[in-house]
C-alpha cells in the first residue's frame, strides 16, 4: 500500500477535485491518498466526489480554508 | 456504464469556455463521461492558436473588459483555458467537432487541433449521446 500526497494549497475549482481524480486514476487498490487545500468548497466537494467514485472517506480535517483529507482507493 | 454528460459548445466566448471546461472537468472528475460538441463559434476555438482568442460575451469594451478579467483570474489562480483543456483530455474526456460548421466557415481539419479530437460528425452523434445523457447543456 502506497500514500499519495496531492498538494493543492492556493488552487481554485475545479483544480482540486481535477487533481484527486487524477491521483485516484494512478492509485492501486487500497491506496491512501491524502489531499492538502485551501478553496473552501472543496472541503465538501471531495467528500462529494469520494462517494460518487465509490472510494472510501477516511476523514476531513482542519478549517475552510486550510484542511486536510484523506481517501482510499 | 458511467452516468454521462453532454454539453455543446456553441458559444467562443471566452468565459462561456471556462464554464464549459469547469464543468466538463468537475463531472470528470465525479466519475462522470464526457463529451463536448464543438459547433459555431465555439470551433473556432479548436483552430491551432485559437483558444484564448474568444471575447467575453459581457463587457468585453473592445478588450478591456477581457484584459481586467484575466488578470483578476490570474490573481484568483484560475487555472488556464489550456490546461483545463489538457486536463479534460487525461481524464478522458471527448471532443466532437461539428463538420456543418467546418463546411460553412471553410474550416479544415489541419486548421484545428486534431489531436484533441475524437470523432467528427453531426447532430446524429450528438442526440445518440445526449438520449442517454443524466446532464446535457448548450453553451
Amino acid at each position: 500500500m502506497t500514500e499519495i500526497k496531492v498538494d493543492v494549497r492556493g488552487e481554485t475549482c475545479p483544480v482540486p477535485l481535477v487533481e484527486t481524480r487524477k491521483a485516484l486514476r494512478r492509485a492501486a487498490p487500497g491506496d491512501v491518498i491524502e489531499i492538502i487545500g485551501t478553496h473552501p468548497a472543496s472541503k465538501k466537494e471531495i467528500p462529494m466526489a469520494a462517494e460518487a467514485l465509490q472510494v472510501e472517506l477516511l476523514s476531513v480535517e482542519g478549517e475552510d480554508t486550510a484542511w486536510v483529507i484523506r481517501i482510499r482507493r | 456504464m458511467a452516468e454521462k454528460t453532454t454539453i455543446v459548445v456553441q458559444s467562443g466566448d471566452m468565459d462561456k469556455l471556462y464554464s464549459t471546461l469547469i464543468i466538463a472537468n468537475g463531472a470528470l472528475a465525479m466519475g462522470m463521461e464526457v463529451s463536448l460538441y464543438f459547433t459555431f463559434w465555439g470551433l473556432e476555438r479548436l483552430k491551432k492558436g485559437g483558444l484564448n482568442k474568444g471575447p467575453l460575451s459581457q463587457m468585453h469594451l473592445l478588450g478591456l473588459g477581457k484584459w481586467m478579467v484575466k488578470r483578476r483570474m490570474a490573481k484568483a489562480k484560475v487555472a488556464s483555458l489550456e490546461r483545463l483543456l489538457a486536463d479534460y483530455k487525461e481524464l478522458g474526456g471527448k471532443i466532437l467537432a461539428c463538420e456543418m460548421t467546418m463546411e460553412i466557415m471553410g474550416i479544415r481539419r489541419e486548421d484545428l487541433r486534431e489531436d484533441l479530437i475524437d470523432a467528427y460528425g453531426a447532430v446524429g452523434s450528438y442526440i445518440a449521446e445526449a438520449r442517454q445523457s443524466a446532464v446535457t447543456l448548450f453553451i
